[in-house]
């Protein structure tokens, strides 16, 4: 497990594209949004907490196909099928690279482009403990929209249709906490709640995406 | 003799031959009385004067919306565990009446809600779960008719299916926990002391039962043409090989 975890972050790193992709995406959305609303700093922080999840979701959305259709197409994933790992532990792998090569990033530059939207250092803290909480969840519930459309040509359009609307439970608790946290609120309940979300998909989903990559590959 | 008989799709035929001319009269009658009734013959409300009417469309939609989902979770997981065509396709056939039904619902819902809240639309809990569901059976659609193998498209969303409800329900959750909103709590419960008024009760129990049977009746054509198309896809495949 752990050499798979090595080779699909090395594959990642190497073929290019996959790793800073992500980032330079979320990189671009925030900065597109003052262009839009204009450079009134109080407006900014106001909405910064939203764009930032939403910038983070959108970026996580656009590299999901490549958690399973380079493997698909190669042949790869049947040769996983075979191997003594179960195809479960093969998707939880699939997931978690996922989520380091593009969660894991766009947690880390978060509080940087937090600073851009006007957000105070104490309250950058909460942004990056909701992002870290929550990416988790959306590699995990995106491996399962990818298996879904593994086996169909330019499913890009339609691996976000049926993904996004699997990310409104996340969404919704991580920016809660999050704005909770800057309003100086207990937040405690949405945090517990976020981790839950993470957690649960995290022991569930896997098995959910192992089924359907089984059909796909019957 | 037992239900799963009916599985066998010729039997599911004559069967749903025989029980579609009772849907569609059941149905025809309950809307006739319960629109009409509630249409004119209901009094004004003292606070909302006719727009109250909206209600005989509003409500039963809106229960034929998450109804028609359930349905489809009931049908899925029947395919999934016994492998029988026809609730595949009873599923699938349902997700685009689901999808009018919640349609209609949203709609009238902004109908109403502009003279009464003032707004067409509120960020309120039930509006933006309606929203969401509209979502999800539009993923659901648009799966069913991007896979060319029927089986294989069957199985995968059936599986969105099942995910997709425990999100849904999640989602409804998390909603709740991040507006609380405009509209009423439930006023039909039948375990309440205080519900709608039985003016305008009575018309409603028709509408909802009309309503019932025009879902069943639109899922069962739906299903007989599925079933159909299924069939005639097989004789052209048996063709192609002689």
């Amino acid at each position: 497990m752990i050499a798979l975890l090595q080779r699909d972050l090395i594959l990642a790193v190497r073929a290019g594209g996959g790793f800073g992709l992500g980032m330079a995406f979320f990189l671009i959305v925030i900065i597109l949004v003052p262009l839009g609303i204009g450079p009134d700093m109080v407006i900014l922080s106001k909405v910064s907490i939203g764009v930032l999840w939403v910038g983070a979701l959108l970026a996580c959305v656009l590299s999901l196909d490549r958690i399973f259709s380079l493997d698909y197409d190669d042949g790869t994933l049947e040769l996983l099928l075979t191997s003594p790992i179960p195809l479960e532990a093969v998707v939880t792998v699939k997931a978690f690279s996922h989520w380091i090569t593009t969660g894991l990033p766009l947690v880390i530059i978060s509080p940087i482009l937090g600073l851009l939207l006007g957000l105070q250092g104490g309250d950058l803290k909460w942004v990056f403990i909701s992002l870290l909480l929550g990416t988790p969840a959306l590699s995990v519930i995106g491996a399962f929209g990818a298996a879904l459309t593994v086996g169909i040509r330019r499913g890009g359009l339609l691996l976000s249709l049926l993904v996004l609307p699997l990310y409104v439970p996340t969404l919704i608790f991580g920016a809660n906490a999050a704005s909770k946290g800057l309003a100086d609120i207990s937040n405690g309940s949405a945090l517990l709640i976020l981790t839950a979300v993470t957690l649960a998909a995290f022991s569930i989903l896997p098995f959910a995406s192992a089924l359907v990559l089984r059909i796909n590959l019957r | 003799m037992s239900l799963w008989e009916y599985a066998n799709p010729v039997k599911f035929l004559k069967l749903s031959d025989k029980l579609l001319p009772f849907f569609t009269g059941f149905s025809i009658i309950g809307l006739a009385i319960g629109l009409f009734w509630g249409f004119f013959f209901t009094p004004d409300d003292y606070r909302q004067g006719s727009t109250v009417k909206i209600i005989y469309l509003h409500v039963p939609s809106a229960l034929m919306a998450i109804n028609a989902w359930f349905m489809m979770l009931a049908a899925s997981v029947i395919w999934l565990v016994r492998r029988h065509h026809v609730s595949a396709l009873a599923a699938k056939a349902a997700a685009p009446v689901g999808l009018t039904m919640t349609m209609v619902a949203l709609v009238t819902g902004a109908l109403w809600g502009q003279p009464m809240w003032g707004t067409w639309w509120a960020w309120d809990p039930r509006l933006t779960s309606f929203l969401i569901l509209f979502l999800f059976y539009l993923g659901y659609m648009a799966l069913w008719s991007s896979i060319d193998n029927p089986d294989t498209a069957a199985d995968l969303t059936s599986m969105l299916c099942i995910v997709g409800s425990v999100f849904a329900v999640l989602s409804r959750y998390a909603v709740n926990f991040w507006n609380q909103g405009l509209h009423q709590g439930a006023s039909l419960s039948l375990d309440k002391e205080e519900n709608v008024a039985d003016v305008f009760y009575q018309p409603l129990l028709f509408s909802i039962f009309g309503f019932v049977f025009l879902f069943l009746t639109l899922v069962l054509i739906g299903t007989r043409t599925e079933i159909r198309l299924r069939r005639a896809e097989a004789l052209r495949l048996r063709k192609d090989r002689e």
